[in-house]
């Protein structure tokens, strides 16, 4: 078979179709969106029959899952690294069941290029307890796909399956293998371990933990991690995932002089790292992520010898690996670089021309600017790019805008404006809203409609045309339900009915609504 | 035989799917490549990147290490300026010579053509211009530029772009070869 030209993203998509996956059930986020996409959009998958959904968020999404692994097939849920912690509560408990024939696939953003922070998905499944994989490339991504589902059902557990921005997002020829039928309808052998009452939870947590050498042993022997032996043993060095490959990308003839062990599964294979340990003078680490290896070995190699990598800075703390840091803390020659001219300004994302919510954020200001104490609580998705504007005071997480502007306006707070788009209000706003109403706080939510989930790419968001139907059936009150074209043409009424809102004592929505104009044009594009 | 080409320009001008093109014409030549890129929000109409690598030996990490870039492809002059630590001593750009303005403060235009030129190896010229003769996009014809740079023949390009285009008619494939075509021979002559 010819090589396919793909993604990360992509080699971990077909892999799930190859592999006889049966549902992928995901949230988007960047770098992860791209592998569900490619699921939804093939027609093998279709024909298939294998079921491919975008959901109203990841817990949602991964509660789904473990209900495909209930019924005996193999699942998949995709997410960026803070959607994990959105699904924190089904993500623990499909570890305590045991769920068999779930991957989930968390991509993690090293150097934020689109995060709001870079944590490290390996802590979450180290916490846990199960095993987890972190490919170093293309073809391994596509591969331990497979392995992942093997690895699951053999020993009864979910893997966490890790992998980062760069990876997620390049691409490289990936070799196909032969596809593997969906697993029949089953019912699961013990079913009662879908039952978390504390008198079968007691007994499958010491279940966990009784099968931690088994996950141990598989990472000691699948053959995944590897141990490269090198002649000059001053320096050992462990690499996590990609980090293997900037390594290498130092020693031109692919021979590096120190012992290796690259690590692309987990739990750590305690007897190839103690060797590699015994053997070397001083341990260098190098993860494309947080210091999750070299916390760990401190503590079970813990003999006195040095241990270099984020902890102690020798590769700097924050930031994604590169080449150039491991040349660095390898004492290399650098490359010889030229340097940015001083006439190269910056050009930092913006909200696009004809973009509706520079005309929902152009009337908010012109509101704002009449109430010096008021604030915007804002949110995550293109709008965040209203900080640019100076129109938004805060995003922190999904959902958190209308969240915050209520106890901000509980505490003296006025106006208090929440923004927040279709997609993330369906995500997680619903819930903060119906806190409002209960509390009848004196806040003004905007929810700007543009039909889509519009940062990722274009997904459908889950609240589409039902926005002030479910605001409704929150409590709201119909008549402090708001709808606006944003448009400038509209922006004396945009304005008459902010104030309005605002000076109403209660929950106020306005609802914004015109369509992406990225969308739009793909849309014309189409019926060119 | 190895080639890292960063391509670059803004969000939305499409210059980073000109890499699949070349990504094509590797793969089907059996090369290995390797090529990254960048999406989410740094896409709205911020400054884009995608990195190319394209090598007989195996390539390992998927980013160009600095200084090491043999090609920076732009589709907007201050945008090569940007990645030009990534550049080799020996490395060559080619570029669009229109500037892409959608911020206030864009330099000076011969400031940035005065850091340009004191580049060894500039292809610099006004891409728009040559694309709406033959009806296509500038990035068609920055891709045809870059041809004499690479390690691969205008013919197994143009193989490409039937193999990626055909499904948009013949009009599309026609209006890019000649795109490229009007690309190369420019760079051709300029090199």
């Amino acid at each position: 078979m010819q090589k396919l030209l793909l993604l990360g993203d992509e080699a971990i998509a077909q892999a799930f179709i190859d592999a006889g996956g049966s549902a992928i059930n995901s949230y988007p986020g960047t770098p992860s969106t791209q592998i569900t996409e490619y699921v939804i959009k093939s027609k093998e998958a279709k024909e298939k029959g294998i079921i491919a959904n975008w959901c109203a968020n990841e817990k949602t999404a991964l509660e789904a899952s473990i209900g495909v692994a209930y019924a005996g097939k193999r699942a998949m849920t995709c997410m960026k690294h803070v959607g994990l912690n959105v699904c924190g509560d089904p993500f623990m408990n499909a570890a305590i069941i045991g769920t068999k024939g779930v991957l989930v696939v968390v991509a993690d953003d090293p150097s934020m290029f689109s995060s709001q922070d870079e944590q490290d998905s390996r802590f979450y499944g180290h916490w846990a307890m199960i095993p987890m994989l972190e490919p170093s490339n293309q073809q391994e991504a596509y591969d331990m796909v497979f392995f992942g589902y093997e690895l699951s059902e053999k020993l009864g557990t979910p893997v966490l399956y890790r992998i980062p921005t760069r990876l997620a997002h390049s691409r490289a020829g990936v070799q196909r293998r032969a596809s593997l039928p969906q697993n029949p309808l089953t019912e699961p052998a013990d079913a009662s371990s879908f039952v978390l009452l504390p008198v079968n939870a007691k007994r499958l947590y010491r279940n966990l933990i009784d099968k931690q050498p088994l996950f141990t042993k598989s990472s000691e022997e699948s053959g995944y991690n590897k141990y490269f032996d090198g002649e000059n043993k001053k320096l050992g060095i462990i690499t996590s995932g990609i980090a293997y490959n900037y390594l290498m990308e130092n020693f031109k003839d692919g021979k590096c002089p120190y012992p290796v062990v690259k690590i692309t599964q987990y739990p750590l294979p305690y007897n190839m790292l103690s060797k590699l340990y015994d053997e070397c003078e001083e341990i260098l680490v190098l993860e494309d992520g947080q210091p999750f290896i070299e916390e760990q070995i401190k503590g079970f190699l813990g003999k006195g010898k040095k241990v270099m990598g984020r902890l102690d800075e020798t590769i700097r703390r924050d930031g994604e690996m590169n080449a150039e840091k491991i040349a660095a803390a390898l004492h290399l020659a650098a490359a010889q670089t030229m340097s940015v001219p001083d006439v190269v300004t910056n050009r930092p994302p913006a909200l696009c021309q004809g973009c509706p919510h520079v005309d929902s954020y152009t009337a908010l200001n012109a509101v704002m600017a009449k109430y010096n104490k008021g604030k915007v609580f804002g949110d995550i998705g293109c709008y965040t790019l209203g900080f640019n504007m100076k129109a938004i005071n805060t995003t922190v997480c999904m959902g958190a805008s209308i969240t915050m502007a209520k106890g901000a306006a509980e505490v003296g707070i006025f106006p208090s404006v929440a923004v927040i788009g279709d997609g993330t209000f369906g995500h997680s706003g619903m819930t903060g809203l119906l806190d409002c109403v209960n509390e009848k706080a004196n806040v003004v939510v905007m929810i700007l409609d543009n039909d889509i989930t519009a940062m990722t790419g274009g997904q459908p968001s889950s609240a589409h045309c039902k926005i002030a139907q479910i605001c409704i059936g929150l409590g709201v009150e119909p008549e402090h339900i708001r709808e606006i074209v944003p448009l400038q043409k509209n922006h004396e009424e945009f304005v008459k009915v902010l104030e309005e809102e605002i000076n109403y004592n209660g929950v106020s929505v306005i609802i914004p609504r015109r369509t992406c104009i990225v969308e739009l044009k793909k849309h014309i594009g189409e019926k060119k | 035989m190895k080639k890292d080409i960063i391509l670059c320009g803004v969000g939305g001008d499409g210059i980073v799917s000109v890499a699949k093109i070349i990504s094509d014409a590797a793969l089907n030549k059996n090369l290995n490549l390797k090529q990254s890129e960048i999406h989410g929000m740094s896409q709205r109409g911020g400054s884009v990147f995608s990195h190319l690598r394209i090598s007989d030996k195996p390539i390992y990490a998927d980013v160009i290490p600095e200084g090491q870039a043999d090609i920076i492809l732009s589709s907007e002059p201050m945008e090569a300026l940007r990645y030009l630590p990534f550049l080799s001593k020996e490395g060559c750009i080619i570029t669009n010579s229109e500037p892409f303005v959608n911020i206030n403060n864009y330099p000076d235009m011969e400031k940035v053509m005065a850091e340009l030129n004191k580049i060894k190896n500039v292809v610099a010229f006004n891409a728009n211009e040559m694309a709406k003769v033959v009806k296509a996009r500038s990035n068609m014809v920055l891709l045809g530029a870059t041809v004499p740079f690479l390690d691969l023949d205008l013919a197994e390009l143009e193989n490409s772009i039937q193999h990626i285009f055909g499904r948009k008619g013949e009009d599309v494939v026609k209006s890019n070869l000649a795109a490229i075509r009007a690309g190369y021979e420019f760079a051709i002559k300029a090199k």
